[in-house]
């Protein structure tokens, strides 16, 4: 008897060893939704300015590209676990933002490990990649679909996105007549329309009028409640002492502090 | 009873069934995100792009809808542009190339492919280095805007029949059934313009200049291309130098079928779709060399 039986088990083995790959990186990552292990992320900045092809090859010849190496991270671990707020604080250019690029899968480590579970929802630009002509219905599944959501996705959560935003008035108007408060109101139901497993939250709490204010701040209520964990970025550190869970302090590009949010921003307020 | 006949295709179809079965695990498991995990890049990137499909129609969709968004005739545009063109054409060169049967018709189908082109690359590289900002701030797959592109020029390529098939009937020539050859055609430009689109959005985002220096390149390229003159009007010595432009190849796989009234030969055929293939080798070579980069530089 000749047939695929063969082939057929040695096939099997292999996808087998293949699940056990990936049900170890599970067990390996317990409770942690975010694991960043040792991650270093460097920007390549030319001394001087090269734009255009000339100035290229003429420095190319002359062998004067300079390229300053600048570390935005340098051996940043910490880990995030299932509905825990996770707080960052530092001065600016302290590396904040870049390690939320790194969570968000928009810039890949140099160095080190990330490892993300489930789905990102950034909270970072509000309505980035809206179009001014298209109308709030169709800035709303092209948004969803910047995201990464499917059609099927964005017609389940339609019509909540319209209510949350209260825009239902608005919704078939070409989006530049709105006003920044509608846009970012729009923005920011889009982004929240989906319960996400990590939602990064980069100073934009002060989205719309307070009755709205309100009504982020239940959503995200909601989302802890479900078990989506939040990476809080803000200048404001008494906003982050009363809702964080654990807080790191980053300075140029070092974790400087880690752990309760008393501690940690006891220790950033001594240092200025 | 031995069941020879079973036995090469039985194998070979449980290999490739699980071979299937084996890359969707891979794909799958995708909820988790392991920087370190190393899948080569092709790979993940058609899984990337698989999984954003609804990006590249919206995408496609928002190119197509304001384009002519604030224009009282809209998206009648699309078919109204090539056919302007053509008219210009027509009364400007018709002197010159007159002695050409159906001038209209000839121009018209060379048009299709140059603008294809042309306004697919352009594009690309243009939302890469205009809409770049968009990559840094949230994942993408890379290759969204160039591929997105090329969707809206295939819309656009389809919306121009419709004048195309108005001349023709216009001016009473004939229809042929190697029309139905077309979607093979746009199929070998689309492979050529993406590969291209490609390797200008890798150029463009280190050197912006290069922008500029395109649009330079396609309008001497587009007169040496045989789209408003027949390849017949190029003196006899020089005409071995066509081989040289690709975008000669491509060209002719329209004017054949449409202007000719015929099914392009294998000889026609292959070296566009080894071009075709070539082109979009080397973009993706150098495209997925630099794809990290990009977040940085965009």
């Amino acid at each position: 008897m000749l047939d695929g039986s063969s082939s057929q088990k040695r096939s099997m083995s292999l996808l087998t060893v293949l699940n056990q790959k990936n049900n170890s990186l599970t067990t390996y990552l317990g409770d942690d939704v975010i694991r960043i292990e040792n991650v270093s992320v460097q920007y390549r900045v030319p001394t001087e300015k090269v734009g255009t092809f000339r100035e290229y090859a003429i420095r190319l010849l002359q062998r004067k590209i300079k390229i300053r190496t600048f570390n935005a991270l340098e051996d940043v671990s910490f880990q995030v676990k299932k509905g825990e707020v996770f707080g960052l604080i530092g001065d600016n250019g302290a590396g904040k933002s870049t390690l939320l690029k790194v969570v968000a899968r928009v810039l890949r480590p140099y160095k080190g490990r990330v490892i993300v579970k489930g789905k990102v929802a950034p909270l970072l630009e509000l309505g980035a990649g809206f179009h001014p002509e298209l109308t709030g219905r169709e800035n709303i599944y092209l948004n969803g679909s910047l995201l990464g959501y499917s059609r099927k996705q964005m017609d389940e959560v339609y019509s909540s996105i319209v209510d949350f935003s209260e825009l239902s008035d608005f919704i078939d108007a070409p989006i530049r007549t709105y006003s920044s408060g509608m846009y970012a109101r729009l923005g920011f139901s889009v982004a929240t329309a989906h319960i996400p497993e990590i939602l990064i939250v980069d100073e934009i709490l002060s989205v719309g009028d307070e009755t709205f204010q309100k009504k982020c701040a239940q959503r995200f209520n909601q989302f802890q409640d479900s078990g989506t964990a939040i990476l809080y970025v803000s200048h404001s550190l008494d906003s982050v002492l009363s809702m964080c869970h654990r807080v790191a302090w980053l300075d140029h590009g070092k974790i400087q502090a880690i752990g309760k949010p008393n501690d940690v921003v006891t220790e950033y307020r001594r240092s200025h | 009873m031995m069941r020879i006949s079973g036995f090469p295709w039985n194998s070979f179809f449980n290999t490739l069934y699980y071979m299937i079965k084996y890359f969707e695990k891979k794909m799958n498991s995708s909820d988790i995100y392991d920087s370190s995990r190393k899948i080569p890049r092709t790979l993940q990137e058609i899984r990337e792009v698989h999984q954003y499909r609804f990006l590249l129609i919206q995408l496609v969709r928002r190119d197509i809808l304001t384009r002519y968004k604030r224009s009282f005739l809209g998206v009648a545009w699309t078919m109204l542009n090539p056919l302007g063109i053509m008219i210009v054409m027509t009364i400007v060169f018709s002197h010159l190339f007159g002695s050409t049967p159906g001038y209209p018709v000839f121009v018209l189908s060379g048009l299709l492919v140059w603008n294809f082109f042309s306004k697919s690359t352009s594009a690309a590289m243009n939302s890469m280095v205009w809409g770049g900002g968009l990559l840094k701030r949230i994942y993408l797959p890379r290759s969204s805007f160039s591929l997105s592109a090329i969707g809206t020029e295939i819309v656009n390529m389809i919306l121009s029949l419709v004048p195309l098939i108005l001349v023709m009937l216009v001016t009473r020539f004939p229809f042929h059934i190697s029309m139905l050859y077309l979607p093979v055609s746009i199929l070998m430009i689309s492979l050529f313009s993406l590969g291209m689109a490609l390797l200008l959005s890798t150029f463009s985002v280190v050197f912006p200049d290069v922008v500029e220096m395109y649009q330079i390149i396609l309008t001497a390229w587009m007169y040496l291309t045989p789209i408003i003159y027949p390849v017949t009007t190029f003196p006899e010595k020089y005409r071995y130098l066509m081989v040289y432009n690709p975008l000669a190849y491509f060209v002719a796989l329209f004017h054949i079928p449409i202007y000719e009234g015929r099914t392009p030969t294998w000889m026609e055929f292959w070296p566009a779709l080894a071009i075709g293939l070539g082109m979009l080798f080397v973009g993706w070579f150098f495209f997925s060399k630099k794809i990290d980069e990009f977040a940085y530089r965009a």
